[in-house]
């Protein structure tokens, strides 16, 4: 087996077995980067050289016996952490030359954890967006193919460069952000995992923040166990976030193992929409049969408030970005457009720098929060998020953790769904409830659609209890047995 | 409600974005297309309903009121895109 196909777990395994370096496994993905990024654009800036330096340090650890859980295990980080001395672009043109001199709390940790960080991976605009589509830097195309077809599909968005990097096997896992379905769409679009975890679970310090009332870091990988790998190493309380919680990390990897049986799993009716496809329909049903054989007890629930989300998001999200995004004024950091006066500097500079997307959700958010539409738009809004949290409140009273699809459709083709904005939104509409609401939610693989196109299900749980959440993903992927791979890949097709 | 290419622009002003003429027709549509949508949230009541601001459920931490860090005036100004000595520099605001 190539080098590039291991999955955590095995590479660890490898690495503590010395069967391999670190040296030997960041050169294998270094040299799958150079082969296959000029075409998938996952990443938009490689650190091949920080990468073998990282992977040298790793070995001698090994050799030293002093191994942590991730050391010489190569990594993509979204471009919307700063890395200290590494350019972090968020993909906004506006944030082109910026270098940051400091380390996000959970890159810091992973690094601490031993990882190799093979580059930062492209996604939308500020992460905006449901296609990567928006990114300043280029879209990304998803490795995978319809049957027959040589379109290029999207990977999904916002997180689409580092799905797409480690569905190519350009890297074992990444690092995602999810602010309303960031890493699960394109997780779901791609064939791998990923989890948001609960509001608070890990530290936003360090993140280029969005929505920081929604924005939560998970990561994406290619199994539920090493999406437990890697958020044990993400998670945990950090001073510097005040968002952040005060909670011990559990084990999760063993929470993954741990079966469904006696679990009772919520079926949502408001998830049955209409027009929703027939292949959505049907896994859905199957993952449904799936948990029920493996002993949990299935249990209709109804989550009224749920077609809500979509609009909710799109003013809470919009607000919150008009405001943090308020920075960018060429000033302190960034790029600069001169002007004639500060103040057209600082809108020649904002014009030039923001992205058509970035821009659109700036002005929604800047007129729901002005005078005379705030009750109208934000408050009313944040009345109805408080709504969509007590339907999963009420629901979680009753079940332990929902099953529902990740996404209404496969990955669609690049300039698909783009006549306006609307359209796009509606990829969401499955997963915007549970960051509103701050509960955790993954997505797992679960099956192919008839064009050959991976297609998840989502796990939603209750606040904190991410484990439970990875025990009924961890049951999904087994019962799945998904062994889809795409149509492009490090080492070629299989 | 509908925003007329006026208050596009008047939006624009207060987000310190620069349009040009036909980019406020194109946002114009996007802009009222979107309100379009989220209309839907009228038919919800919610009397009585305590807005709910963020996702942490929990009281805001505060921290001792003390300096941790600083001393790092040329780790700030590293990605400054025009400075004086020690300072930003920005056009001449006062005449």
């Amino acid at each position: 087996m190539s080098l590039t196909d291991l999955t955590i777990a095995e590479a660890a395994a490898g690495l503590a077995a010395k069967t391999f370096s670190a040296v030997e496994l960041a050169a294998a993905h270094n040299a799958a980067i150079a082969a296959l990024n000029p075409r998938l654009n996952a990443f938009i800036t490689v650190t091949p050289d920080l990468a073998l330096a990282q992977a040298k340090a790793a070995d001698e650890k090994i050799a030293a016996g002093a191994a942590e859980t991730l050391t010489g295990i190569p990594l993509a980080i979204k471009d919307l952490f700063c890395t200290a001395g590494v350019r972090t672009t968020a993909a906004s043109r506006i944030l082109e030359p910026f270098v940051p001199p400091y380390e996000s709390t959970v890159t810091a940790k992973l690094l601490a954890a031993g990882a190799v960080f093979l580059g930062k991976a492209n996604l939308d605009e500020f992460a905006m967006g449901s296609s990567n589509m928006s990114s300043g830097f280029g879209p990304v195309e998803n490795p995978w193919k319809r049957a027959g077809s040589d379109a290029k599909l999207v990977p999904g968005g916002s997180s689409g460069g580092s799905a797409a990097a480690v569905a190519a096997r350009l890297a074992l896992g990444a690092m995602g952000t999810d602010t309303g379905g960031s890493i699960r769409q394109p997780a779901s679009f791609t064939g791998i995992a990923g989890i948001k975890p609960t509001y608070g679970r890990c530290s936003r310090y360090g993140i280029v923040a969005f929505a920081s009332s929604l924005d939560q870091a998970g990561p994406l990988a290619r199994t539920v166990e090493d999406c437990a790998i890697l958020l044990a190493a993400m998670a945990g309380f950090d001073p510097k976030d005040s968002t952040s919680a005060e909670r011990p990390v559990p084990d999760f990897r063993a929470a993954a193992r741990r079966g469904v049986k006696g679990l009772r799993i919520g079926i949502p009716a408001e998830y049955r929409m209409d027009g929703m496809s027939g292949e959505i329909e049907a896994l859905w049903q199957k993952g449904i049969f799936w948990l029920r054989e493996q002993g949990a007890e299935i249990v209709d629930i109804s989550l009224p408030h749920t077609k809500y989300g979509l609009p909710v998001y799109y003013i809470v999200a919009p607000a919150e970005a008009s405001s943090n995004l308020a920075r960018y004024d060429g000033v302190r950091f960034g790029a600069r457009v001169e002007g004639e006066d500060l103040i057209d500097m600082y809108e020649r500079t904002r014009a030039a720098g923001f992205g058509a997307e970035v821009k659109r959700r700036i002005m929604i958010g800047t007129y729901v929060l002005s005078a005379g539409y705030y009750d109208a738009y934000y408050l009313r809004a944040q009345k109805i998020r408080a709504l969509i949290l007590r339907d999963f409140t009420e629901a979680f009273a009753k079940v332990d953790a929902i099953l529902t699809p990740t996404a209404p459709s496969a990955a669609f083709g690049m300039g698909e769904k783009m006549d306006d904005p609307v359209t796009m939104y509606l990829n969401d509409v499955f997963t915007v409830s549970a960051p509103l609401a701050g509960v955790p939610a993954m997505s797992v693989p679960a099956g192919l659609d008839a064009q050959g196109l991976p297609l998840g299900l989502q796990v939603i749980g209750r606040h904190f209890d991410e484990e439970t959440v990875f025990a009924v993903s961890g049951a999904l992927e087994r019962a799945a047995g998904f062994s889809g791979v795409p149509a492009v890949m490090a080492g070629g097709a299989a | 409600m509908s925003l007329d290419t006026a208050t596009v622009r008047r939006i624009a002003k207060l987000a310190r974005i620069r349009l040009e003429g036909e980019e406020i027709l194109l946002l114009q549509g996007e802009l009222n297309a979107i309100l379009g949508y989220v209309e839907q949230l009228n038919e919800v009541d919610v009397t009585g309903v305590e807005p709910l601001s963020g996702g942490a459920r929990m009281a805001m931490r505060l921290r001792a009121d003390v300096c941790d860090d600083g001393e790092i005036a040329a780790e700030i100004l590293a990605n400054a895109p025009e400075r004086a000595g020690m300072f930003f520099a920005v056009p001449k605001v006062v005449e």
